[in-house]
């Protein structure tokens, strides 16, 4: 199946359907047929900053929680859900990291689905390279399969340098190597994975090498976080989303001198905030992304 | 090519030289041409002056201590960046050709402020 390579954009009640080109979803990840894969779809919170403090958002102490009972509320419920990463706020203090870890973990353990995946931002985890992540959620990085979708999660934050560092780029080229260049395959990540906005620290400072490595297979999307805000850019036939945070939303790249937390509008509570759920239709369709508000009407 | 590419590299074309090079603090020689030193500090979560007015064809070198981090010190615009090591002087040479604005931001994450670390170079004629 050749790879439809559309791209659209339309609104759809709260949030807005965006098509990329996952398709060719007629071949699996291990390169056996997908016939009989039934569609399926997962949700993607990112950003959540638990502990932040602060007035660009003065909601902080319950805006998590009523994401979770708008997951939960969800009329279909997906098959897994993933954090990609900043699940908590930064903090010098290795037992306050540790304390909102802990919290950020227990608030989370409200979500109905029970299968849910995490990634480290670098608030997570730059400071102590993981240590105290991995102790709550293990490893940084590592793959899994779902449905014939083949899923792997980088990690470009426990280096405080935004690199993803050879070792890992090696362990991700051992595992490309041994899938079908037709495979469906999403990966999730932290910091995007090309240069979006460098005088911002936006970028991965050897996201370019991931790229490569993932450039000969027909099928990727790339799902991040970070930015606070969605965005959408193609590096060839590479789709790369990023996510809506849960605690404040940031300036588009480069509109501003800064990147400066947009400022809390109180009549419009939650405002660019949100998550987003991901449908894969594996009859060789599109991914289809779904944007929702914190709280729905 | 990127717009971004095109940019940085056009840009790249204003700086005569633009290098670095670290040193321990002693017992290194000077160049012999002697280029107007500036010094800077760089600590959570700001780099000291964060604004530093050139002159366009003035060679400078900039001589940063870092405090407290190994903070990172990227210039975007010149596709060059430099590590910032507690205890060493990173120095930092420029010569602008033209006037104009050089951003540049810590890209190593240092902690609750790291997002306000940048600072930039504004070169006059």
């Amino acid at each position: 199946m050749q790879r439809r390579d559309f791209l659209a954009l339309t609104a759809l009640g709260g949030g807005a359907v965006f098509g990329s080109g996952l398709a060719g979803c007629a071949t699996r990840a291990d390169g056996t047929s997908a016939a009989g894969n039934g569609d399926f779809y997962f949700v993607q919170l990112s950003d959540t900053h638990w502990g932040y403090q602060g007035p660009a958002n003065p909601d902080s102490a319950v805006t998590l929680r009523k994401a979770v009972a708008t997951v939960n509320a969800l009329s279909t419920p997906p098959e897994f859900i993933v954090f990609t990463g900043d699940l908590t706020h930064t903090t010098d203090d290795p037992a306050e990291r540790r304390r909102r870890l802990a919290e950020f973990k227990s608030i989370v353990a409200d979500l109905k689905v029970k299968t849910v995946r995490f990634m480290p931002g670098e608030h997570d985890a730059s400071l102590d390279r993981g240590a105290a992540y991995k102790e709550f959620f293990g490893e940084t990085f590592y793959t899994f399969d779902h449905r014939g979708v083949h899923f792997i999660a980088i990690d470009n934050v426990s280096d405080p340098g935004a690199k993803i560092g050879d070792e890992q780029l090696a362990w991700l080229r051992a595992d490309l190597a041994r899938l079908d260049k037709q495979a469906p395959i999403v990966v999730l990540t932290h910091r995007p994975l090309f240069d979006l906005a460098p005088k911002w620290d936006w970028a991965t400072r050897d996201g370019a090498q991931a790229v490569e490595l993932l450039m000969p297979f027909a099928n990727v999307t790339v799902f991040y976080g970070h930015i606070h805000q969605e965005h959408h850019q193609m590096t060839a036939h590479i789709a790369h989303h990023s996510a809506k945070s849960l605690i404040f939303a940031l300036p588009a790249p480069g509109s501003q001198p800064n990147r400066t937390p947009l400022p809390w509008d109180a009549s419009a509570p939650y405002k660019g905030l949100g998550f987003r759920e991901i449908e894969a239709e594996a009859a060789g369709s599109a991914l289809k992304v779904t944007e929702f508000p914190v709280v729905r009407a | 090519m990127t717009a971004h590419t095109g940019r940085r590299r056009a840009l790249k074309g204003v700086f005569a030289l633009a290098g670095a090079a670290t040193f321990a603090r002693s017992g290194v020689a000077q160049p012999a041409a002697e280029p107007r030193v500036i010094e800077m500090t760089a600590h959570r979560f700001a780099y000291e002056p964060n604004e530093i007015a050139l002159r366009a064809g003035e060679r400078v070198v900039v001589a940063i201590h870092s405090l407290d981090f190994v903070h990172g010190m990227n210039i975007p615009d010149l596709g060059m960046r430099l590590d910032l090591v507690p205890g060493r002087v990173t120095r930092l040479e420029l010569q602008p050709k033209v006037p104009g604005t050089i951003d540049f931001v810590c890209d190593n994450f240092c902690g609750d402020g790291h997002e306000q670390m940048h600072g930039r170079f504004v070169v006059s004629a």
